[in-house]
């Protein structure tokens, strides 16, 4: 019963953070139908801003507590700097192409941030775990666990509910959901289609970086961390189904729980277990959990 | 089509330039037949690209074949080079006919991401694998031919001829494949698969048929690697071994079975002198390179040959 506890209380904080990431992804494929494999580095980028902005900060003394704004900061300041570069000056060239050119064209600017982010930062390991430590700990089924986890259960229970209450109840969300559903209809009926693209890719962005944000506190920040994470992030969503928000979130918390209890039972085929799940749900639900029909074109 | 096909008599004689250069240039050979066991695996990424499928998994093939001739020489001390390619060859196809079952229902992202599960299910599994070595892999020794030492550092002519002889057979069926009607259905699919099957073919088969020459191409070049290298890791089926694979077929572009091999080497150049030079640029330029194709020439670099030609 207590290991049964852990495990759930490990998949779920595992969870939470697979379902930050997948966030962004998830939206900018249900907006865009770009499926971003520059959506790790994007993560990375988060954990390098957050690394630097953490380390200036506890480096000149300031209050330790508001490191937790310089996460956030970090996040928000990729966001606005990186999104709108990548979209106005990329993306927007590409659309209405072939979903698989458009993955090509992210995977193209996968390698390009990969080098960036090595040309702003070197290839040293960054190591701010202050935030991590900050908060204490806590007993749980016999085993202590940081607080931190608390804040990362938190932030995407946080992040999922605000970005479904914007796509279901303000008017901004109303009109994004006829832009998803026909874009030219869209265009014709006098909404901004090239800002609402805008506004969706830089928000992505934002979520990929606090993603990678929150991590920092709690790993290396090291070259090529965007690496790994992307496939596991590719994972949440196909089995989630492309593109949807319950989705997501249903994907994460599959994936989270499967590999706890893999770590807990069978170490050995811990990494093994969440890529035979993507392939079983591509296999029995080839558009993934929670995707509708699609109309057959001639 | 009415122009005359040259494309069979200048692989031939590029092949042969090769062996010449290659007796000429020693210190060149590993990365020739490097560039070559590589170009085998484009080869076949260029049959499902025709289609308009990517597969971000063809790194699976190229692992299994490679392991299957690591494994053959590690715990059965078979060595014979032509026993050892066969089997890569053997594994690689048996794999891509299972598979295909399922892959051939797919298209666009999802073949995509089905592909990518499967290559990394194979790489959960051999990191975990302590008799296969983890993550760190193990040597593989050099191969023999009807005994005699072919490889290594003495014999790595010897190695090269064979991965000559063996790319210009594999260049040739593909060509003529390409030629054939199954072959020409490619880009009929990939136009649309609809009106492909109102004219009474199979989709489905014409996929799993590309399918499985894709794995037995890539088995085939993971095979020839490994004996090359004389090391395997399971990095060879991580995502972005895959990832490399098409930014090569891209970069080559599927107007010609030469173009996988041109693009494969120009890649293995690029990327020997661009590690030595400048380790935190290369994937930068790798990318703008690939950006820069998928913009101006969405046929890859052999589509500037052949605009050549016609301008001519």
């Amino acid at each position: 019963m207590r290991e049964l506890l852990a495990l759930l209380a490990d998949g779920i904080i595992y969870s939470s953070w697979l379902f930050i990431i997948a966030l962004g992804l998830t939206l900018i494929y249900g907006v865009m139908k770009i499926l971003n494999m520059a959506h790790g580095s994007l993560y990375a980028l988060g954990a390098y801003a957050a690394a630097s902005l953490v380390g200036y900060w506890m480096g000149h003394g300031r209050a330790p507590m508001a490191s937790y704004g310089m996460l956030v900061l970090a996040a928000i300041a990729v966001g606005v700097v990186a999104g709108p570069l990548i979209e106005r000056g990329l993306l927007r060239f590409m659309y209405g192409r072939n979903e698989i050119v458009l993955l090509l064209v992210t995977y193209a600017l996968f390698l390009i941030l990969e080098d960036v982010i090595k040309l702003i930062w070197g290839v040293e390991a960054y190591y701010v775990s202050e935030p991590y430590g900050l908060l204490g700990s806590f007993d749980f089924a016999g085993l202590t666990y940081p607080v931190y986890n608390l804040v990362l259960i938190a932030v995407s229970i946080v992040a999922g509910s605000a970005l479904a209450a914007v796509l279901r109840y303000t008017h901004a969300g109303k009109l994004l959901s006829a832009v998803i559903h026909d874009r030219e209809i869209s265009v014709a009926m006098g909404i901004n289609v090239s800002r609402f693209y805008l506004v969706t890719f830089t928000i992505g962005t934002m979520l990929a970086a606090i993603g990678g944000a929150l991590t920092a506190p709690t790993v290396s920040v090291v070259p090529g961390m965007g690496v790994q994470v992307i496939v596991l992030a590719f994972a949440v969503v196909v089995v989630g189904g492309l593109g949807s928000l319950p989705g997501a979130a249903l994907g994460a918390l599959i994936v989270g729980l499967v590999r706890s209890a893999a770590v807990h039972y069978l170490p050995q085929v811990e990494l093994f277990s969440i890529y035979v799940v993507m392939a079983a749900v591509l296999i029995f639900r080839p558009k993934g959990l929670f995707a509708g029909a699609e109309v057959r074109k001639i | 089509m009415t122009r005359a096909d040259y494309t069979i008599p200048v692989l031939l004689a590029a092949l042969a330039i090769l062996l010449v250069l290659g007796l000429l240039l020693p210190k060149w050979l590993f990365l020739l037949t490097l560039a070559l066991g590589k170009g085998l695996v484009v080869l076949g990424l260029m049959l499902l690209l025709r289609t308009g499928l990517v597969s971000f998994g063809q790194g699976l093939f190229y692992c299994l074949g490679a392991y299957a001739v690591g494994s053959l020489g590690q715990f059965l001390g078979i060595k014979e080079v032509l026993v050892l390619l066969l089997t890569g060859v053997a594994v690689g196809s048996l794999i891509a006919v299972i598979l295909g079952l399922l892959m051939a229902k797919y298209r666009g992202i999802f073949f995509a991401m089905l592909s990518l599960a499967f290559s990394m299910i194979a790489y959960g599994l051999l990191v975990k694998t302590a008799a296969l070595g983890s993550t760190d892999g193990f040597n593989v020794a050099p191969p023999t031919l009807f005994g005699r030492p072919i490889g290594g550092e003495q014999h790595q002519y010897a190695l090269f001829a064979l991965a000559c002889i063996l790319v210009s057979v594999a260049a040739v069926l593909t060509h003529e494949y390409l030629r054939t009607p199954l072959g020409r259905l490619a880009p009929a699919i990939r136009d649309n698969e609809i009106r492909v099957e109102y004219m009474g073919a199979s989709v489905r088969n014409a996929i799993h048929v590309k399918y499985v020459i894709a794995g037995a191409l890539a088995g085939l070049g993971g095979a020839l690697v490994a004996m090359t290298v004389g090391h395997i890791d399971p990095e060879m089926a991580y995502w972005t071994t895959s990832g490399e694979f098409i930014f090569v077929a891209i970069l080559s572009g599927t107007g010609s079975v030469i173009a996988p091999f041109l693009g494969s080497f120009v890649f293995e150049i690029i990327r020997t002198y661009a590690y030595q030079y400048s380790p935190n640029t290369w994937q930068l330029v790798l990318g703008s390179a690939l950006l820069l194709v998928i913009v101006f020439l969405p046929a890859g670099l052999w589509s500037a040959f052949s605009y050549i030609r016609r301008r001519t």
